[in-house]
């Protein structure tokens, strides 16, 4: 298709946490400020800025990008805010790929920013307005509800338990532990933990949840000439997709997400992947709630339907098992600053195919990697295929 | 288990943040008040509501009977013209029992969401809804519903007027 090549060469975090005490744009210029500097770069040497940014309810501000820009280094440049609800995170580097590999620049900055603490006593309430004004607001739903839902049929559908589920939550939390960024990381938390927690909305309870966080990530994207001159360890994006079930959301299938399938199947298209489950050594999907990184990973093709639990029961999930599966940490772990949580995936896919993970890091140097995100109103898949 | 996980760690606001200035508060009083035209095809939703029916909507092209209804068929972009009575029973698609309101208040009474797929419509294809005069332990995905519906002079053409969705007796007589 005569598109270029692109790689990752730089990234950078805040941590995630409950309240960040900096603004909104200070946190995303902290995430900009180290990605620049883990590649030796600076903002002369930017050609263009992607920032993703979730809903405006959260800060109260109109026009959230732009409040941003001066701390996403976007001034004086080409810049775009890009939106897809839970989906943002990973679809704001497609956006700095496509801006790339169509040959328009050579180097771009991604950035990914949330501050959910403003909107208070808690950011959930700001998700009313997602709901159908005539024929779902009146019933006062709440954002709990259709992840229950979801996450009731899809149990129901497969037979699947909730200590079945729960093992996802340990697992990343477990992993988070290892990471220096993360809220809920917990080397000791165990399945009985997850099952005493709170119920919020039958089948959901507590630690089945990734918080509300405070949080940015940012990332360095370059043409392959560049990149190649840059860094002897760049991570390219071999694959991208990105695909949109209904917006009716009570009129589809709601224990198989048909969107991520076709996301994941442009994705392999692009990258060339036939065996998704034997050429995929690394999975980010995407984990807001545990039974959803299950679903995300019967989606991507990387496990039968109903039958991904059995990754997390027989040790192909685990750090060093077969197919690592979140090993930052995920949204459970690491923690959920939506638009932020989604380019985490990504910013750990680029440090774990580096070898540069630390505790995380996967063993048996891990070749390709891919990552996840969903969203809007559950209906948007996002993919990105990474490869050294 | 640690007790960090207990407590949400981080910091959450506090009086004293106010007190020092810590916190630029703005309390706005947002007037959000909005006047959303209900248009061609949930205009007749609400209509049929208010005379006790739920309307959905066929594609010809596709043979997909859609609840509510809609102008034009997601599938294969035609107009969706034919606007079709549809029963007001149906099952179960799914379920939550919910202890927490819109606001993050805690409830003991779980408020009951459900999505219904309606009698007469595709498979799958449902409306959000909630369920009543059941008790939560004895709700099952499969089981069979119908609505309850507000006296017809209370009835103002909302989806609030069915009151919920209540089980159907044994031999569908409620």
């Amino acid at each position: 298709m005569g598109m270029r090549k692109v790689a990752v060469i730089g990234a950078g975090m805040t941590k995630f946490v409950r309240r960040a005490q900096e603004t909104a744009k200070e946190l995303t210029w902290e995430a900009t400020h180290m990605a620049l500097q883990s590649c030796e770069l600076t903002l002369d040497d930017i050609e263009a800025v992607c920032l993703g940014t979730a809903p405006d309810s959260f800060d109260g501000i109109h026009m959230n990008g732009e409040y941003l820009s001066d701390g996403a280094g976007a001034w004086d440049k080409p810049y775009m805010r890009s939106y897809v609800g839970g989906g943002t995170g990973v679809f704001v580097p497609i956006q700095g790929w496509y801006h790339i590999a169509s040959g328009l620049f050579d180097v771009v900055l991604v950035v990914a920013e949330e501050k959910m603490s403003s909107y208070y006593p808690h950011g959930q309430a700001a998700f009313l307005t997602i709901f159908d004004h005539t024929t779902e607001r009146p019933l006062k739903p709440n954002l709990l509800w259709i992840f229950a839902m979801e996450m009731n049929r899809y149990m129901t559908t497969y037979g699947i338990s909730k200590e079945d589920i729960a093992r996802v939550s340990v697992l990343h939390k477990r992993n988070a532990a290892n990471h220096p960024a993360a809220l809920l990381g917990d080397s000791e938390i165990t399945v009985e933990d997850v099952l005493n927690s709170e119920v919020l909305a039958w089948p959901v309870q507590r630690l089945d949840v990734s918080p509300v966080s405070d949080g940015a990530v940012a990332l360095v994207l370059a043409a392959e000439h560049v990149a190649k001159r840059l860094t002897d360890k760049p991570v390219w994006i071999e694959g991208v997709g990105w695909h949109l079930d209904t917006a009716h959301w009570t009129n589809r299938d709601l224990a198989y997400p048909r969107y991520v399938e076709y996301a994941a199947r442009m994705a392999y298209d692009m990258a060339g992947i036939k065996e998704p489950r034997k050429e995929i050594n690394i999975a980010e999907p995407y984990d807001p709630f545990d039974y959803k990184a299950l679903h995300h990973l019967e989606g991507l093709q990387l496990a039968e339907r109903g039958q991904a639990p059995q990754l997390y029961i027989d040790g192909t999930a685990e750090k060093d098992g077969d197919m690592p599966v979140c090993p930052s940490g995920g949204l459970l772990g690491v923690g959920n600053p939506i638009a932020a949580a989604g380019l985490m995936k990504i910013a750990e896919l680029f440090w774990q195919l580096r070898g540069e993970a630390g505790a995380r890091q996967v063993p048996g140097q891990p070749r390709r990697g891919l990552a996840q995100a969903w969203g809007d109103l559950m209906q948007v898949g996002t993919v990105v295929i990474m490869g050294r | 288990m640690k007790t960090k996980i207990n407590e949400f760690p981080g910091i959450s606001l506090s009086e004293k943040d106010f007190d020092q200035g810590k916190i630029l508060f703005n309390f706005d009083e947002l007037r959000g008040d909005f006047a959303w035209d209900t248009g061609i095809a949930i205009g007749q939703y609400l209509a049929s509501l208010r005379e006790g029916v739920i309307l959905g909507a066929r594609c010809s092209s596709c043979r997909k009977t859609v609840v509510p209804p809609r102008v034009v068929c997601e599938w294969c972009f035609r107009p969706m013209a034919e606007f079709v009575p549809l029963e007001d029973t149906g099952t179960v698609n799914t379920f939550s029992l919910c202890y927490v309101t819109w606001d993050v208040q805690r409830i003991k009474e779980p408020e009951i969401p459900a999505v219904i797929e309606i009698d007469g419509a595709s498979p799958l294809h449902g409306i959000m809804h909630l369920l009543g005069e059941v008790d939560p332990k004895k709700i099952f995905i499969g089981m069979r519903v119908k609505a309850v519906w507000k006296p017809s002079r209370q009835r103002k053409g909302a989806i609030t007027d069915i009151r919920y969705f209540a089980p159907l007796a044994e031999g569908g007589v409620k």
